[in-house]
């Protein structure tokens, strides 16, 4: 591991400015995955941001009726969360799903979200990797892949996101909150992960220098039944989230449907594409 | 530039003692806790999170000490399975109890994270975090009864490559129950 400054953040404003938008910062939270990739060498930042001291750890409620999830709240604590358990139980399932106990106690809703895929080509120095080191090629293309993207691939990579939570949120319409050198803005939760395409280096929407500051939860989908569904053989549908019922009378199904593979290739987008395949071949939402 | 802006002096207080370490940024808790001072009981196997040997307690939850890394737990309580105790403070944890009761090891190299985690598990339970196997109707807030497969899917983030998993969740039960 390469040495290098860190800096502990207690304001969003203080957190942008420490990382000043540099190629060479990273944002720190629980640090469960940027650690590990530190160590494997495929992330050597110059600077850690540190944002866990940031005041986004609650979980509320808006006059709107909607929920808000700070970016800083465990994922452990969001899965035990009972706004969440009553209103979203697709997303406290979710995070059950995942990790462990300890991961969980650890991990925070932002970094669940900007969480690198456990492709092991990406994950190794010595192999070729285009979302590792765009331009060098894809290892997994001919190599071992059998957990890999079917839908949603590129020529360029054919990797997996690892989110279960992300699915979740896709099904849940939710937003996610950034903060930056642009100001604020929102991006909703099925269109963050992008597809590879040509830049499978860039797994989100998100601009350099951007904080995820939290995740909002719609007053629309809470209290829908729900639940997460996942089963461990790749080669089957292995998720399938649903979020079914008529709302108060407005609203009719809507339904998202990640195989594995479909849900690892980045893809929540790609998910709410199944869903759509899924009813029909037309979103039936609204 | 200088060494000094790559390292920093952390206060910490570990199994009730405060200390203040000059670490290296890239020093994980666990590095610092078995090279720094001493305490050996937290393990270091796969160092990559997902074997759970290193297991120790911060702030009173469970964490992998191998992926925090130590600048970052200024002022953190970190309790490793040296600092386990009975809880009037003499003798030795009952969880630590059932274990060598129930035979709940082979190696023991997984033993102290393995406890730490029944620690941290047995006061999720408590405090109503549901787990994978919870029935989702469970109350929210209400706490959840730990047996069997509770004990197994919660304990799940902890291998041990011996297989004394039945004996295990046996001692988990005995302290649970």
């Amino acid at each position: 591991m390469k040495p290098f400054m860190y800096v502990r953040a207690h304001s969003v404003d203080e957190a942008a400015a420490a990382h000043a938008g540099r190629s060479t910062s990273r944002y720190l939270g629980g640090g469960t995955n940027l650690v590990d990739l530190m160590k494997l060498g495929v992330e050597s930042p110059r600077t850690l941001v540190d944002v866990t001291a940031l005041p986004l750890d609650a979980v509320e409620e808006l006059r709107d009726g909607s929920v808000r999830v700070g970016a800083t709240v465990r994922n452990s604590d969001l899965a035990a969360h009972p706004l969440v358990r009553e209103r979203y139980p697709v997303l406290s399932q979710a995070l059950l799903a995942g990790a462990s106990g300890q991961l969980r106690n650890m991990a925070t809703t932002g970094g669940n979200l900007l969480q690198r895929t456990r492709c092991p080509y990406f994950q190794y120095l010595g192999k070729p990797c285009n979302k590792r080191e765009p331009g060098t090629g894809c290892g997994a293309r001919d190599g071992v892949h059998r957990d890999h993207a079917v839908l949603g691939q590129s020529p360029h990579c054919i990797a997996t996101h690892p989110s279960d939570m992300a699915v979740a949120l896709a099904a849940l319409d939710a937003e996610v909150e950034l903060y930056g050198p642009g100001g604020r803005r929102t991006v909703p939760a099925a269109e963050f992960h992008r597809l590879p395409g040509d830049r499978p280096d860039l797994d989100t929407e998100i601009r350099h220098g951007e904080l995820i500051t939290g995740v909002v939860l719609p007053p629309e989908t809470a209290g829908l039944p729900s639940a997460y569904r996942k089963a461990r053989d790749p080669r089957l549908v292995r998720v399938r989230a649903r979020v079914r019922g008529r709302g108060p009378g407005r609203r009719g199904l809507r339904r998202t449907r990640g195989a594995d593979r479909i849900r690892r290739s980045g893809a929540p987008a790609l998910a709410r594409a199944a869903g759509r395949a899924g009813a029909g071949g037309r979103r039936a939402d609204r | 530039m200088g060494t000094e802006a790559f390292q920093s002096v952390v206060p910490l207080t570990v199994n009730g003692r405060s200390c203040r370490v000059t670490v290296d940024h890239r020093s994980t808790l666990l590095d610092v806790l078995r090279e720094r001072l001493g305490l050996t009981g937290a393990k270091k196997g796969c160092d990559h999170g997902q074997c759970g040997a290193c297991t120790v307690l911060v702030d009173g939850r469970r964490a992998n000490s191998c992926l925090l890394l130590a600048v970052a737990q200024e002022g953190r309580d970190v309790t490793t399975i040296e600092g386990l105790r009975a809880a009037d403070g003499e003798g030795t944890h009952p969880l630590q109890r059932a274990f060598v009761e129930r035979d709940a090891f082979q190696c023991g190299y997984c033993t102290p994270g393995q406890i730490c985690s029944a620690v941290g598990a047995i006061a999720e339970a408590e405090a109503g975090h549901p787990s994978h196997v919870t029935d989702p109707q469970t109350p929210a807030g209400s706490a959840v009864e730990l047996a069997g497969d509770e004990i197994r899917e919660r304990l799940s983030g902890n291998l041990c490559r011996c297989g004394a998993y039945p004996h295990i969740v046996e001692a988990v039960e005995d302290v649970t129950r």
